[in-house]
Parts: C-alpha cells; sequence; structure tokens
C-alpha cells in the first residue's frame, strides 16, 4: 500500500536529484534547464499526493498553474539561450565568466 | 456551493494596466512607423492612470478582499504600488535616451516593462500562495527577457542566462516551500494557513520545513548572502534602464513577499525564521560592504551596497518578535517598509545618475567615469553627493534616518551586539560611497563632454535627490505613511 510519505519521499529524492544536477554541472545549459524543469516536476508531485491525501482540490489546481508556469519559464529559457548561443558560439557553463569583478 | 461574483473594482488598477499591456503591443505591431514615441507614451499613460486608480482607491483604509479572499486591497499593498509606479515611470524617463541612443526604443521594451509591472502589482496584493506565485512568475519572467533584450551584446545574454537560472531555482525552492505548507495546513489561503500555525495545527516538523524553504525562496529574490551570486552580474550587465528597474521594483515586492508570507502567514513561527533571516542578514551587510568596496565599475559596487541595504531590511523584518511577545512587531516592520522604500528611492537617483553621464557608445560604468563631474556640472555633482550621503547613512539625508529606524527596532528586541555590527558595517561602506564623492570633487575629469539629457529627466532625477536631502530633514511624513500601512494591513 502506498502511503503519502512514500510519495513526499520520492519528491524530496525528485528535488535533491535536480539541485544536484544544478549544482554539478559545468558543462551544458541545456542539462541545467532540464534540471529546473524536475525540480518543478518534484514539487508537482508533493502536490498532488497532499491534494489526494488530504481530499482537497486547490492542490491540483496549482499544479495546473505550475505547469503552465514551466512552459513560459522553459520558452524564455530556451530563447535566452539560443541568444547567448549566437553571442558567444558556446552554451558551457564554465565559459560564462565575462562578468566579474 | 453559490458563486459568488468578485468585485473587481478592487483590481482596477491592475486590469488597466493588463489592458494597457496589449494596446501597446497591438499599436507596436502595427503601427510601427509611429510606435517608438506612442510606445514610450502609452506606457507613460499607464503608469501615471494606474497611479491615479491605486490613489483614488485608498480612501477606503479598512483591508478589503475579493476574487473570494485571493486579492487583497489594502495600504501595504497600494503604498508599495505607488513606490513600484514610480520606479518604472523613472526607469523609462531616465532610460529613454539611452534606448534611443542604441536603438532599443521598442515597443517590445515597454510592453515587458509593463508586465512586470503588473507581476509585481499582482504580487503586492496576493492573499494566496497561488497568486503570490503567479504575480511572482510574471514579474520575474518579463525581468529577464528584459534583461536580454539587448540581443547582439554578449554581456546581456550572459546576465540574462545567470539570472534566468537563479531565478528559476529560487522559484523552485519557493515553491516547494509552499508545498509543504500547503500539505501541513491544508490550505493555500494565507488568512487560512496564519490561523492554522496560530492554532498549532499541522505537523510543525514539515511547517518548520517549509519555512525555510520559503525563506531560501525570498532570500533568492532579495540578493542577500549566500544566495546573492546573481546580483553582481546581472546588475553589471544588465543595460542601465533595466539595472535601474531591478534594483527598485523587485526589491519593493520582495519586501511584499516577506511580509505577506512571514508575517501575514508565519507570525505564529516567527522564532523559527527570525534566526535564519538573522544569518542571511549579518553576511549580507558584512560581505556586502566589503565586496564593494574592490569593486571598480560602478553597477557592480552598487549592487554589493544593494545587497547589504537588503541586509538592513531583514534586520527590521527579524526584529519583530522577542520572548514570544509581540509588542515590537509593529515598529520593527514599518522600520523595515520604511527602510525599503528609502532604499528604491536611492537606487533611482543613483542609477539615473549613471544613466545621465552614459552617451552614445559609452556606458559610464566605472567610477573613474565620475572623475571631475563637478566642473562638468556642478548642479548633478551636489545631486550625486546627496545621493551617495544618503546611502552611506549620513545624517540627515533619508538613508540615514532609514538606518536609524531600523537599528532602533534592533536594539529594542535586545540585539544589541547586531546593531552595533551593523553600524561598524555601514561606517566600512562609507568609504566606497566617498569614494565616488572625492572622485567627483577632487579628481581632475578626463573627458569634458558636455551632459546630455532631456529636462524632464533632470528635472525628475534633481527632485529624486533632492526628495533625499528633503525628506532627511523631515522623515515623519514617509515614516508614518509605512507605519499605518503595517497597522492597517496586518
Amino acid at each position: 500500500m502506498l502511503t503519502l510519505s512514500h510519495f513526499l519521499v520520492f519528491g524530496a529524492v525528485l528535488f535533491a536529484i535536480s539541485v544536484v544536477g544544478i549544482f554539478l554541472n559545468r558543462k551544458n545549459l541545456i542539462v541545467l534547464l532540464m534540471a529546473i524543469e524536475l525540480m518543478l516536476l518534484a514539487v508537482n508531485t508533493n502536490f498532488v499526493a497532499f491534494s489526494h491525501y488530504l481530499g482537497d482540490i486547490h492542490g491540483q489546481i496549482f499544479v495546473f498553474f505550475i505547469l503552465t508556469v514551466a512552459a513560459a519559464e522553459s520558452a524564455i529559457g530556451l530563447a535566452i539561450l539560443v541568444v547567448l548561443f549566437r553571442n558567444r558560439r558556446t552554451i558551457h557553463v564554465d565559459d560564462l565568466d565575462q562578468l566579474k569583478g | 456551493m453559490e458563486f459568488e461574483r468578485p468585485d473587481f473594482s478592487l483590481a482596477a488598477a491592475e486590469i488597466f494596466v493588463a489592458v494597457m499591456a496589449l494596446v501597446v503591443m497591438v499599436t507596436g505591431t502595427f503601427l510601427r512607423r509611429i510606435s517608438r514615441e506612442l510606445g514610450y507614451a502609452l506606457a507613460q499613460i499607464t503608469v501615471i492612470g494606474a497611479a491615479f486608480i491605486t490613489v483614488f482607491s485608498v480612501n477606503e483604509p479598512t483591508v478589503r478582499y475579493t476574487f473570494g479572499t485571493m486579492y487583497v486591497s489594502d495600504w501595504l499593498g497600494q503604498v508599495l504600488k505607488l513606490f513600484i509606479y514610480l520606479s518604472v515611470f523613472a526607469s523609462l524617463l531616465y532610460g529613454r535616451l539611452y534606448l534611443i541612443e542604441r536603438r532599443l526604443e521598442k515597443a517590445e521594451y515597454y510592453v515587458l516593462m509593463l508586465l512586470s509591472m503588473l507581476g509585481a502589482m499582482i504580487l503586492v496584493s496576493a492573499n494566496n500562495l497561488l497568486v503570490l506565485y503567479l504575480g511572482l512568475e510574471m514579474m520575474t519572467l518579463a525581468l529577464y527577457a528584459l534583461v536580454a533584450f539587448d540581443r547582439d551584446n554578449g554581456l546581456r545574454s550572459e546576465a540574462a542566462i545567470k539570472y534566468f537560472v537563479l531565478g528559476a531555482i529560487s522559484s523552485g525552492l519557493l515553491l516547494y516551500g509552499m508545498s509543504m505548507i500547503y500539505g501541513a495546513t491544508g490550505s493555500l489561503d494565507l488568512g487560512t494557513v496564519a490561523q492554522a500555525v496560530y492554532l498549532g495545527a499541522g505537523d510543525e516538523m514539515v511547517l518548520k520545513f517549509g519555512v525555510a524553504f520559503l525563506v531560501a525562496g525570498i532570500a533568492f529574490k532579495f540578493g542577500v548572502v549566500p544566495f546573492h551570486m546573481w546580483v553582481p552580474d546581472v546588475y553589471h550587465g544588465a543595460a542601465t534602464p533595466v539595472t535601474l528597474l531591478i534594483a527598485s521594483a523587485p526589491k519593493l515586492a520582495g519586501v511584499a513577499l516577506a511580509l505577506r508570507l512571514l508575517v501575514g502567514g508565519f507570525f505564529g513561527l516567527a522564532e523559527t525564521w527570525q534566526p535564519m533571516l538573522m544569518l542571511l542578514a549579518v553576511a549580507s551587510i558584512v560581505l556586502g560592504n566589503l565586496a564593494a568596496i574592490v569593486q571598480n565599475n560602478i553597477k557592480r559596487m552598487l549592487a554589493y551596497s544593494g545587497i547589504s541595504h537588503m541586509g538592513f531590511v531583514l534586520l527590521g523584518l527579524l526584529a519583530g518578535v522577542t520572548d514570544g511577545s509581540h509588542q515590537l512587531a509593529f515598529n520593527a516592520y514599518s522600520s523595515a517598509l520604511f527602510y525599503a522604500v528609502s532604499y528604491a528611492l536611492m537606487s533611482l537617483a543613483s542609477f539615473g545618475m549613471v544613466l545621465l553621464l552614459a552617451r552614445t557608445g559609452f556606458e559610464a560604468e566605472h567610477i573613474d567615469d565620475f572623475k571631475g563631474l563637478n566642473r562638468r556640472s556642478p548642479w548633478f555633482a551636489a545631486m550625486m553627493l546627496f545621493v551617495m550621503f544618503s546611502m552611506a547613512g549620513i545624517p540627515f539625508f533619508l538613508g540615514f534616518f532609514a538606518k536609524f529606524a531600523v537599528l532602533e527596532a534592533v536594539v529594542a528586541a535586545g540585539h544589541t551586539w547586531l546593531a552595533v555590527l551593523a553600524v561598524i558595517m555601514s561606517v566600512i561602506g562609507a568609504y566606497y560611497y566617498l569614494r565616488v564623492v572625492k572622485v567627483m570633487y577632487f579628481d581632475e575629469p578626463t573627458d569634458r563632454t558636455v551632459l546630455i539629457a532631456s529636462s524632464e529627466t533632470r528635472v525628475l532625477l534633481s527632485a529624486n535627490a533632492l526628495t533625499l536631502a528633503v525628506a532627511g530633514l523631515m522623515p515623519q511624513g514617509l515614516m508614518s505613511i509605512c507605519a499605518y500601512a503595517i497597522l492597517t494591513s496586518f
């Protein structure tokens, strides 16, 4: 039998993977965007699980909005990525070092 | 369940701005030839119109809810909104010549500006975790696009991607915290959450876990240490009018976020989040001031100074509850609000000065570019002097009273060591502000170009800087507005 804590642990694991992915990844910005997406999905899992076990619909409505915002966010993120690639010819995280002081 | 018709009049300003943003977008598409002047004019009309709507809806001092209880109209929201309008208005006006010179003056720029203002407005009036999140995302998504707007400039795109990635992480943290809070209290409504927290309902462990994530998310948006990595790069990399906006409106919205979530929702757990804020505040005041000393780029210097200023805002927020007593809360939170509003005014004027000195092909980003400003324009050198003195907290400028109010609250809460540390760091911080003054008055100018600016910019910039001096002589007005906003809203 699956209980609430199973889902919460699953969400926490997803969240942890995404955070590790963001901070350990020094190579590719697209992997970074995927990690961000994963982070939002971890939150969605949490919301759906809580919503189901609380018997309250608001959590699931929140998930719809998060999905929509995530889509908008990736659109803007990829657009910025394209602009960056056109200017720099690279999307390596380590190459983003022109801004420092 | 019966459907209750929402009172749209309470959200009239937001609806007006949303419609006008679409109008600017459509006219920008179909009337390309005249869209430049039209876009600017429409954007300014929108900001002024929204300000009128907000001012005229202030009459009722009580807190009113609409759209169920999702949206709240109160003094806190209205005061912050008026300062957000001022920030956007100033960014549009100060930055106009800069944009024209760099051929960035397009309708899309104004659309994004208005949409990010709309997001900030929704955020400050939110009374529900969902609305809070949507307002926040609307504001920041438009800002990411604004930072990347000058698309052929590598620095801008690098700043944009850094801002985007760290902003997305911060929303993720905030959302994770929100999901925990939803799970523990069973509600997204901040009033219900506050009640549940007060009654001790829900798993305390889960709640505290959620609050820790919320604080991390808020700290990211504030840009305080250790979540400050994006601030200097974004301030440096973004076009100066965008930097001016990022340094003012989102900070005010961030204060609303902190007040609505932590004070409005989790006042019952104040003794859980206050130590976290204390850690963040100490780290940002120390690191912000020390790192600003070594900067040669004035935008980076102002970024680090902004980090330390946001640390001061946190000082006000963490002084509310001591030993379970709420007596100091009112003074503490109004001092934080007062500090944030004063900081917004100061950062508008400081980046306004950077914009004033910039011209075609020249960004005026270095502190050395202010050399001998007194010879070139004694009046604006004096204005910059006021801004720098106010930021340093030299007595009888606005910044001094802001720091004084916050420190008074901190001492009243019994954290004397914190106040002493903040004062010592402010004295160290005075060095880099005074360095700008020294460069302006005692160094020979390297270039003697006459300053070009429209008369509106000159008037507003002078008024902005003079406000810092005049409001410093009689800070009571602004202070009592902030106090009243806190008194009536919580």
